[in-house]
């Protein structure tokens, strides 16, 4: 006599005189194996004393239908049962049990044992103290970045030939001449902006002639070489990056060492060098661009005659002015490029760390950037130009 | 009985370099089926075809009786889900763990309970022949061995019946590649799996497949193992009678 209980399309559960029968149905397949454990998990084992599988109705049992099944045989035997097959077990537990040691799984590997040990807040502190040391690492080692990029460049200014001109020229078309159009494009609508909107502030006062002064000043002092650095960086730091770092991960980089060729000499100089000779000029073309965008402002808005803001222009710049803002540039160019570089020489293992150090290497660059202008701001004042 | 792979006329080209003109070839339920060829004979050129990563310019591919070359992206994702591939170098994400790496194809396919989703990749992960505790390496941390022991753990993921290795023993030491082999092996007979298998090593197969087909000529010329080292073409003579595979024979026929 059975009474059968509710059971689902896995599972058929049956009550028997001596405990539990279940018949097992369907497909045992890995698409299943959600619903079967859900199906087996709802068998009250504690209270069964003996539990009978049928498992001869299986219409198709794979590995993962399998497992479910020994976690399921494995749990009413802890829970007392004693446990039978009606027929032979399928052919899969045998081979599930060759395979599984039953040993717990390990735990995944956990930070340094320091930090499990140590209280809530000591964990700050080693967490503060451990950011530190990195930090202290990163700043240490790309001086030494940079030390050896000199180093390099010094060692070759004898044989001009091994600085690789081919190279450096391709790197100069890469990040110079290729980005002319978007940075010609920001540099316009930048200019345009500040001449708009010093033109609103000015034209109240009566004052309209030194929105010229204003564009002039701004652009070529300081907007030309900065919103040039940021877009070249977001740019050429990015690709930098990204090439070096995919050299590292297909061993590229550990082939040229391997064949005795230096790859700060090979990868790092020329595009660093490239980088240095390719700013300065966009910065001109920036500035160019910059000027006249602000004239094409004040002749529609302020019907300024153009002859009236090539002379205001004039007379508004010091000797200095225009140097002022190139000289920037080539140290831009050199944080950018060592950013770059350097993070892109710190790929190692994984896809995943590629893109995170191309990301860092493009922020650092950007904010370098800023900071040494803010440096420079600094500098000129002292210098009182 | 319908063959597991069925291809049928297929033509592959690029530009004017004809790599597949009118090849066939048939792997049927349970075997281990080796594709053989020279460099550059379009071996990973047909893998592609048959995984469905390139269409055909001419040609029939079926898997289980449905023509792939003309089925949709969505179409074909069921099929995908029906077989397990292992690619040359393993091809493991590089971010994730290995246990990670062997729950990816669940995790786009199922939906599972974590525990489910955690024991099931372990037990994939032992099955082809790896310590528990390699599950939470990155393949970065891995030997190439284990890299490819990983692959297949993750091509067995969703318990496929159909598997593709390709170039499974390729840059690993003698003796790794034959514990390989009889890791295919084993699989092959307690999963009742069919493998097709890319191999260019001659130990590799003789000691696991049973059908060979072999590209020449653009071609397949395809037989058992014991006949196509017999065939005439003189690809063929030289690849399984040069100095490496007479050892094999002799120690093949004298068995």
């Amino acid at each position: 006599m059975s009474a059968t209980v509710p059971s689902t399309e896995a599972v058929e559960v049956r009550r028997t005189a001596e405990g539990l029968e279940l018949v097992l149905t369907g497909e045992w397949s890995v698409r299943q194996v959600a619903s079967i454990e859900a199906a087996l998990d709802a068998v009250e084992v504690a209270a069964a004393a003996r539990i009978r599988i049928a498992a001869q109705a299986i219409t198709r049992l794979d590995l993962s239908g399998a497992w479910a099944l020994r976690g399921f045989v494995r749990r009413a035997r802890r829970a007392g049962a004693e446990v039978a097959f009606r027929g032979t077990p399928p052919d899969q537990l045998r081979l599930l049990d060759e395979t599984l040691t039953d040993q717990p799984p390990p735990e995944p590997d956990t930070a340094l044992p320091l930090t499990a040990a140590a209280e809530p807040g000591d964990r700050a502190l080693v967490a503060i103290g451990r950011y530190a040391i990195r930090t202290g690492h990163d700043l240490f080692g790309g001086l030494a970045f940079l030390g050896r990029t000199f180093s390099t460049v010094a060692a070759n200014l004898t044989h001009p030939q091994r600085l690789r001109p081919v190279s450096v020229i391709r790197h100069v078309y890469e990040t110079g001449i290729t980005a002319m159009p978007i940075v010609a494009l920001i540099a316009f609508l930048v200019s345009v902006i500040i001449a708009y909107l010093s033109a609103q502030q000015l034209r109240g006062l009566g004052a309209d002639i030194y929105v010229v002064d204003l564009v002039t000043i701004g652009v070529l002092r300081e907007l030309g070489v900065l919103l040039t650095s940021i877009i070249v960086a977001g740019r050429s730091g990015s690709s930098y990056a990204a090439e070096l770092g995919s050299m590292k991960l297909n061993e590229e980089v550990d082939a040229l060492t391997a064949t005795g060729a230096d790859p700060f000499e090979l990868l790092v100089v020329p595009r660093v060098l490239g980088l240095v000779i390719a700013l300065p000029l966009l910065t001109v073309i920036a500035d160019l661009i910059g000027l006249a965008g602000g004239a094409l402002l004040c002749r529609y808005l302020l019907d300024m005659p153009l002859n009236q803001y090539v002379n205001r222009v004039d007379e508004s710049i010091a000797p200095t002015t225009f140097w002022v803002g190139i000289i920037k540039a080539p140290v831009f160019a050199l944080l950018i490029s060592l950013a770059g570089c350097y993070r892109g020489m710190q790929v190692r293992g994984s896809a995943r760390e590629l893109g995170h150090l191309v990301t860092v290497a493009v922020v650092q660059a950007i904010f370098l950037v800023i900071l040494a202008d803010a440096l420079f701001a600094i500098l000129f004042m002292e210098m009182k130009i | 009985m319908e063959p597991v792979v069925e291809v049928r006329g297929l033509v592959n080209r690029f530009g004017r370099q004809v790599v597949h003109d009118g090849l066939d070839m048939r792997v049927e339920e349970d075997e281990v089926f080796g594709i053989v060829g020279g460099s550059g004979s379009g071996k990973s050129v047909l893998l592609r075809t048959i995984l469905g990563l390139q269409r055909p310019l001419a040609g029939t591919v079926r898997i289980r009786g449905s023509d792939i070359t003309h089925l949709s992206e969505r179409e074909l994702r069921p099929i995908k889900a029906g077989y397990g591939v292992a690619f040359q170098s393993g091809a493991l994400y590089s971010g994730l763990t290995v246990l990670e790496n062997v729950q990816l194809p669940m995790i786009e396919h199922l939906r599972l309970p974590p525990t489910a989703l955690e024991g099931l990749a372990l037990l994939k992960i032992r099955l082809v022949g790896l310590p528990e505790d390699a599950a939470w390496k990155y393949p970065a941390q891995l030997s190439g061995g284990m890299v490819k022991r990983v692959a297949v753990a993750r091509a067995l993921a969703l318990d496929p019946q159909l598997l593709f290795l390709d170039e499974p023993t390729s840059g690993l030491d003698p003796v790794s590649a034959a514990a390989f082999d009889e890791l295919v092996v084993y699989l092959q007979q307690h999963l009742n799996l069919t493998i097709v298998m890319i191999t260019h090593d001659l130990d590799s197969i003789f000691r696991t497949c049973n059908r060979v087909g072999v590209i020449v000529d653009r071609h397949m010329e395809s037989d058992t193992l014991e006949r196509i080292v017999d065939y005439p073409n003189p690809w063929i003579q030289a690849y399984f009678h040069g100095e490496r595979g007479r050892e094999h024979l002799g120690a093949h026929h004298g068995a």
